[in-house]
């Protein structure tokens, strides 16, 4: 399935194992950002490669320290995360090409 | 000096929103500043002009905030082809002013890097300089300077302070005669956004010392302001209040408008001869401009809140909280403001659908601004409300409070399912991503926010102007030609072209149970919603109807059955009768193809919400 990654040729190619998708942490959550990684079509008005520009520039970036700050009230959607020293809202949906590793508590 | 005297140097502004960008660009040229439109699109070109301590003038640009030079909304694309000089009718910056946020500089050193591939002279404007420091953040400025390869001022743009020093930079880098190095500069791929942040994170690592007193406020502030149950609450509250202040604030100012342009009008009339110049001059021209000014107060009441938000940080978290509720609808996020400004006016509120950066969520937002209860429509349900619903109580509510209630209720309604509709049957499936930082929150500048006031007003009134007039002047040359034969009995707009229009219209409109001085009514009434209760009572004969409403809804109640004031009333809700608001979507989308379909599907709205209302009533026994 890498090989969908060909033109995102430098993005860490990691062991996904004990990673959740970031559209699954709920308030609380703190960890690390291990791979930003457009590879489904979820009917987003962009591509997938424009999604994992847009995700990076607003600086979800492997290595990124998070921490899960709010949830909206209906399905919990949008959230609001803390990430490094700035605070970002992003839609579930959206969230789910950024792979996270939890700090276990 | 003679190089100053021919041109002054060209200055642009880049920075990430939030940065308090626009309050160092207030701070920079205080009130020598002006605002048009960049040529071809609808983005607004502030520019101002400031003179350093050595002489030389400088121009300078505002450019709309961005994350990076890869352009996404109509916005961003004005600061990217400013910065590279692309801009019709622009010629590039001579420096770049990068303004950043010093507590929040891991973004802006990604655009920074952007800046330094187009290779235009840069300073760094390291902005709100005072909160690193009481944060006890520590930044090694000479370091930085260093790495970057370009000069840095640190600024505290809402106390002015290191404004000369900024200014001084600019024109010691133009004087040592820094040249614009080649432009590399091309849009990133996701491999070298990666590779900047890197860069930055390094840069960051190396200079920047964590702040020992991190701002724990905004955290603190948004635990009870983004609370699922309590940020709700208090959102709506918000807005309950604003509501509250845009009809009495403006209440006052409004009346003084009105009588002013009344006096205005009346005087005009006794002094210019009879004739068709006196009508020219009080019915159309003052008439007309004062019936657009006459909104200025509530749009300046409502915008007033809306930058004292926007300034304090609060804009992004009314976007966060309301964006499931209107996501479910098929809207985005940041069509709130827009949406909440169509109240006052869909004008305004049509203008600052700007900040939406996808064209289809943009142009939905857009299509379905007009259908919020602008307050030109207050005039007309009052009129109609208090001639059909009895002043009654039910379950201790006021009836006809609580029909106006229903009449606000079924636009916001109809506003999302339109949306809804556009968003499932013509664009499907596509839908924007949805990332929006929350800014830390800052206690606004009273002089920021009037400032900005002042300039809402000066768009509003020369735009709206614009627009607006000339479909004064259509429509007053409608209800005016050809005059009434000598000796005519009916008023004199039966016999224009509008009174034979409406004529014409009247078998059309009959099934939805309007007369033909509704119709009538109607033609004028298209200037703007507000009008139709003046045009009403000159085709009944009340003189001036504005100032005899209860002369005019007792004529209306002998004449009019329920079922065709409640017709009235649902035409109302969604029909488009505001020439001027199709005149703005015109400009807004540059193309005559959205203000026609909003004109059709508006009308088609109107006639079927009419049709039930009239049938209904009828069936009822209210005919």
């Amino acid at each position: 399935m890498h090989d969908m990654l060909a033109d995102t040729a430098d993005a860490v190619i990691v062991d996904l194992g004990g990673c959740v998708r970031m559209s699954a942490v709920k308030p609380g959550d703190r960890g690390e950002i291990v791979e930003v990684r457009a590879d489904h079509e979820a009917g987003h008005g962009v591509d997938v490669h424009e999604l994992e520009r847009r995700l990076l520039e607003f600086g979800f970036v492997e290595g990124a320290r998070f921490e899960v700050l709010h949830e909206g009230a209906i399905w919990k959607d949008p959230i609001a995360i803390r990430l490094d020293d700035m605070r970002v809202a992003l839609r579930r949906r959206d969230a789910e090409d950024v792979w996270v590793r939890l700090d276990t508590q | 000096m003679s190089e100053a005297v021919i041109r002054p140097a060209r200055v642009a502004l880049v920075g990430n929103p939030n940065t308090g960008k626009t309050a160092l660009f207030n701070a920079l040229t205080g009130s020598r500043q002006k605002v048009a439109n960049y040529a071809g699109v609808t983005v607004e070109r502030k520019e101002g002009h400031v003179v350093t301590a050595a002489g030389r003038s400088l121009s300078i640009l505002d450019l709309p905030g961005t994350y990076s030079l890869r352009a996404r909304s109509p916005d961003e694309v004005v600061t990217r082809d400013a910065v590279l000089g692309r801009l019709a009718g622009e010629q590039a910056p001579d420096v770049v002013v990068a303004v950043a946020d010093a507590t929040n500089l891991r973004l802006v050193l990604r655009l920074i890097l952007e800046l330094k591939a187009v290779g235009r002279p840069m300073v760094l404007a390291l902005n709100m300089y005072d909160i690193a420091q009481r944060q006890g953040l520590r930044i090694d400025l000479e370091g930085l300077q260093r790495d970057l390869g370009c000069p840095i001022v640190t600024t505290v743009a809402t106390r002015k302070r290191g404004i000369d020093e900024l200014t001084a930079q600019v024109d010691a880098l133009i004087a040592s005669g820094a040249l614009a190095t080649e432009n590399v500069w091309h849009e990133l791929s996701a491999g070298e956004i990666r590779a900047a942040h890197r860069e930055a994170q390094r840069i960051l690592k190396a200079y920047v010392r964590p702040p020992e007193r991190p701002d724990t406020l905004t955290g603190k502030v948004d635990a009870v302001l983004l609370h699922p149950v309590a940020g709700l609450a208090i959102l709506f509250g918000l807005l309950f209040l604003m509501f509250q202040a845009v009809f009495t604030w403006a209440t006052p100012a409004q009346d003084a408008i009105d009588a002013g342009f009344q006096w205005l009008g009346a005087h005009a009339a006794s002094e210019l001869p009879d004739g068709l110049f006196r009508s020219f001059i009080s019915d159309g021209v003052i008439a007309g401009v004062g019936s657009v000014l006459v909104f200025l107060p509530q749009i300046l009441v409502l915008f007033f809140f809306i930058i004292l938000l926007e300034d304090f940080g609060y804009m992004a978290r009314a976007a966060f909280l309301m964006d499931r509720i209107m996501g479910g609808a098929g809207l985005h996020g940041r069509a709130f403001i827009p949406l909440l400004s169509s109240f006052a006016c869909a004008i305004p509120g049509i203008m600052s659908t700007r900040v939406i950066d996808n064209k289809r969520d943009r142009l939905t937002t857009i299509l379905v601004a007009p259908l919020m209860t602008c307050s030109a429509r207050i005039p007309v349900y009052t009129l109609i409300i208090g001639a059909f619903i009895p002043n009654t109580k039910v379950n201790g509510l006021s009836l006809q409070g609580l029909v106006m209630f229903g009449l606000y209720a079924a636009g916001i309604v109809s506003a999302l399912a339109v949306s809804f509709v556009l968003r499932k049957v013509f664009w499907r499936g596509a839908v924007e991503p949805f990332l929006m930082e929350l800014p830390t929150y800052k206690t606004p500048s009273a002089e920021n926010v009037l400032r900005n006031l002042l300039l809402r007003a000066q768009i509003f009134v020369s735009r709206a102007g614009r627009i607006i007039f000339p479909i004064m002047i259509v429509v007053w040359f409608l209800s005016t030609f050809p005059g009434p034969p000598a000796g005519a009995s009916d008023p004199a707009i039966n016999y224009s072209l509008a009174g034979r229009l409406g004529h014409l219209l009247e078998p059309l409109l009959s099934p939805i149970g309007f007369n033909w001085q509704m119709t009538v009514a109607l033609i004028p009434g298209f200037a703007a919603r507000e009008v139709a209760v003046a045009a009403l009572g000159t085709v009944y004969s009340i003189g001036d109807a504005d100032s005899h409403v209860g002369a005019l809804a007792t004529q209306l109640a002998k004449h009019w059955s329920l079922a065709t004031g409640l017709s009235f009333l649902a035409w109302y809700i969604f029909a488009p009768q505001c020439a001027s608001t199709l005149g703005v979507v015109k400009r807004e989308t540059n193309s005559w193809r959205w203000p026609i379909i909003m004109f059709l599907y508006m009308t088609g709205l109107a006639y079927l919400a009419s049709l039930l209302a009239y049938r209904g009533a009828v069936a009822m026994g209210w005919g």
